[in-house]
């Protein structure tokens, strides 16, 4: 019945943008607020496009920054959500299953902030359909570039299917096939990583740039990514709970801050073995090095970043090894909070800028963000948190099955379907 | 009032400010759209273009020139010569540092004048030493300073070129004759070359390039000095608008010193075959095998 079931799609779809639309004043006002912040990153982006990126502080110098520094962290988000894919399916943690249509949701919204902070850095936007195979030119698989287009767009539709799919046969109370999902699960978890190691080799490939140019490089983007990706997803459970949209055991948490015990100190050792490697060995490959951390010829814009993202790295570590962050919620919010903060400033600027200060020709040229650039990122984050709230929204509601379609069987045999599927 | 009715009246209210604050903070993107050229943005590949095709746009360009600048250009597209590879060698001994090739760049390829850009940058070297981290670009005082000695550096036009393998859209190549160009309406300006090129060779125009009518140079190739559109990426194309005519490049016209040769690499009796055959010569970063063709070498 291809009628019935296109108008029950059209159903689904509509239920969709009225939920996205109606809620508590609460809802309303953190809405109105995303709203307001996008629009004045809308109206800064531009500005930029009218007036050309002079309006940047970035410069032939440094010639990425703030923007590519936050789509690096965004990737590593989304990467870091199949952190709690792999436990749902790989090892079968059933608590985890519960809620790990939350990891996919926030893959999808990450992502929308990686191609947001793409796009804004862009001199001309108006081209790009150069870059789409077969219309433009795509230059594959020579450019690094293109490859990220490959993961990054194929990681956002993997995951609207998985996500899209599983959510519309809970609203219509059919039990989903696994052959229709679980093929496209497994091949997330293996996409996940690659969009992150992509981003790496995106950077580390480029002889010119001893900072990046480091084996490392993809390892502690990876580490770094399951740090951040627990962190915020541990946070935004606790969120969903507080709601209490959705009831759920401690499992999941209890198995993500496992995770990040491990990955916080991973990040730290690699981060250590870093630096040994250039200060140990000195020179002039060691600049870049000695620029973060200490400042060369009289300049130091990130010596306070990078020491406080150490002191924040440091800082969730021990936080997460405190027995008493295990029985306290807040300690743990907390070791959570310093882990993500402290991610984002190290594989932020703190990853980008010193690529290019020393430049090739070893003149030390600083980047400090201009408020446009702040007011651009700004906007694209709350774009990330609109996507991020009504994805969760809706998806919760249907999840739980507070919200069937007018086909769907009595809440019974929903409630049984639910069941079934929650155990696969 | 009842509960419902005033809930309607807030929803009407609050969606009339949304749809107006939507259209204020929407007006400089829309305002930027409108100012989008349909022609020039649909426009094919430089590679895909017929040569009638090439005819019609360099006249497009000349006229939007003449529109927005009030000067009459020639534009041409001068094609690589059968039988040339262009190389260029720098003499190390004798370069005083004045910068003269700095400042003709700067007039011959129409950069924008506030920046005061140019495809040269001019390294202060220390005496003895090869280390970049020794050297400075920001000297202000008479040169040659004591104890000093002074490297030009501009595009190395590698053979193994990392810029042109990072471009996500081929917007940037190598031609028959060695020279790496930009296709300056294909670039989407998302500056992954500039981040890739050894030498800094590439630079990005953060604005639209603004010359006095009376300071553009009339003479200009499409693949090199034509006035840059804003948001695109631009480099040293060893002049190929001169140089494929059988003139020199600009730089090396105005090197008062003679430090500088340029030439074909195929002409046995070519300067540079001269120089590379007969001189020390050193690579500047030949351990990242780029392979460049610009060669640096000392006089005994």
């Amino acid at each position: 019945m291809p009628n019935a079931s296109s108008l029950s799609y059209l159903r689904f779809l509509g239920m969709v943008v009225v939920r996205a639309f109606s809620g508590t004043w609460r809802f309303y006002a953190w809405m109105t607020v995303l709203t307001a912040i996008a629009l004045v990153g809308l109206n800064a982006w531009g500005h930029q496009l009218l007036n050309g990126m002079r309006v940047t502080d970035l410069s032939d110098h440094v010639s990425w920054g703030l923007y590519i520094a936050n789509f690096t962290f965004g990737v590593g988000l989304a990467a870091g959500a199949v952190m709690m894919v792999i436990p749902a399916y790989l090892y079968d943690d059933h608590d985890m299953h519960d809620v790990v249509i939350i990891g996919e949701l926030l893959a999808i919204a990450a992502i929308v902030v990686c191609l947001g902070f793409i796009v804004v850095d862009m001199g001309r936007p108006d081209r790009m359909w150069h870059i789409v195979p077969g219309i433009g030119r795509f230059h594959w698989p020579v450019s690094m570039l293109t490859w990220d287009v490959v993961v990054l767009n194929g990681y956002l539709l993997i995951n609207l299917h998985i996500a899209g799919y599983l959510m519309y046969q809970r609203y219509l109370g059919r039990t989903p096939r696994k052959r229709w999902y679980l093929p496209f699960v497994f091949l997330s978890i293996f996409w996940a990583i690659s969009i992150h190691t992509v981003t790496a080799f995106l950077y580390q490939g480029l002889g010119g740039r001893p900072f990046w140019n480091s084996a490392l490089l993809a390892p502690r983007f990876l580490a770094t990514a399951f740090i951040s990706g627990p962190a915020f997803v541990i946070v935004l459970l606790e969120v969903v709970r507080w709601s209490g949209r959705l009831t759920f055991g401690d499992g999941p948490i209890r198995t993500l801050s496992s995770i990040m015990r491990v990955t916080v100190l991973l990040n730290l050792f690699m981060l250590m073995s870093e630096l040994f490697t250039a200060l140990y060995t000195g020179g002039s490959h060691a600049t870049a090095v000695t620029y973060l951390f200490f400042g060369s010829h009289g300049k130091s814009a990130l010596v306070p970043y990078i020491w406080t993202a150490v002191a924040l790295n440091v800082a969730s570590a021990v936080l997460l090894y405190l027995p008493r962050t295990r029985v306290d919620k807040r300690w743990l919010i907390a070791a959570c909070v310093c882990a993500f903060a402290g991610v984002y400033l190290e594989k932020g600027m703190g990853l980008i800028v010193p690529g290019f200060v020393p430049s090739t020709l070893h003149e030390t040229v600083e980047y400090v963000p201009t408020v446009t650039e702040w007011k651009v990122t700004a906007g694209i984050w709350a774009l990330g948190m609109l996507v991020l709230t009504v994805a969760i929204k809706v998806g919760l509601a249907v999840w739980t099955g507070r919200v069937r379609d007018a086909s769907a069987p009595a809440s019974a045999a929903a409630a049984a379907a639910a069941g079934a599927e929650a155990s696969t | 009032m009842s509960g419902s009715t005033r809930r309607v009246a807030l929803k009407v209210l609050g969606g009339t400010l949304g749809a107006g604050a939507f259209a204020y903070a929407g007006q400089p993107v829309a305002q930027w759209a409108a100012g989008i050229s349909l022609t020039e943005t649909l426009r094919r590949h430089y590679k895909e273009l017929t040569a009638d095709e090439i005819a019609q746009l360099l006249r497009r360009l000349e006229a939007e020139t003449k529109k927005e600048h009030g000067v009459d250009v020639r534009i041409e597209d001068v094609p690589a010569q059968e039988g040339v590879s262009f190389a260029y060698a720098l003499n190390l001994s004798v370069c005083i540092g004045c910068r003269k090739c700095a400042e003709a760049c700067h007039h011959e390829n129409n950069h924008d004048r506030r920046t005061n850009n140019s495809y040269i940058r001019v390294l202060e070297m220390e005496q003895g030493s090869f280390d970049l981290e020794r050297g400075t670009a920001d000297y202000d005082h008479a040169v040659p300073a004591p104890g000093k000695y002074y490297m030009p550096v501009q595009c190395h036009q590698c053979d193994d070129a990392p810029c042109v393998k990072v471009c996500p859209v081929e917007a940037t190549w190598k031609e028959k004759d060695g020279i790496v160009v930009v296709d300056y309406d294909w670039c989407i300006g998302c500056r992954y070359c500039e981040a890739a090129c050894p030498y800094h060779a590439r630079r990005f125009n953060w604005r639209k390039p603004e010359i006095p009518a009376e300071e553009i140079n009339p003479v200009q190739g499409l693949l090199s000095n034509r006035i840059r559109p804003q948001g695109v990426v631009e480099k040293c194309t060893f002049c190929l608008h001169r140089t494929r005519k059988g003139l020199l490049p600009a730089c090396l016209e105005a090197c008062p010193t003679g430090a500088r040769v340029f030439g074909n690499l195929l002409d046995p009796k070519s300067p540079i075959r001269w120089v590379l055959e007969n001189k020390r010569v050193y690579i500047l970063k030949e351990e990242l095998g780029t392979r460049p063709r610009f060669f640096y070498f000392f006089d005994e």
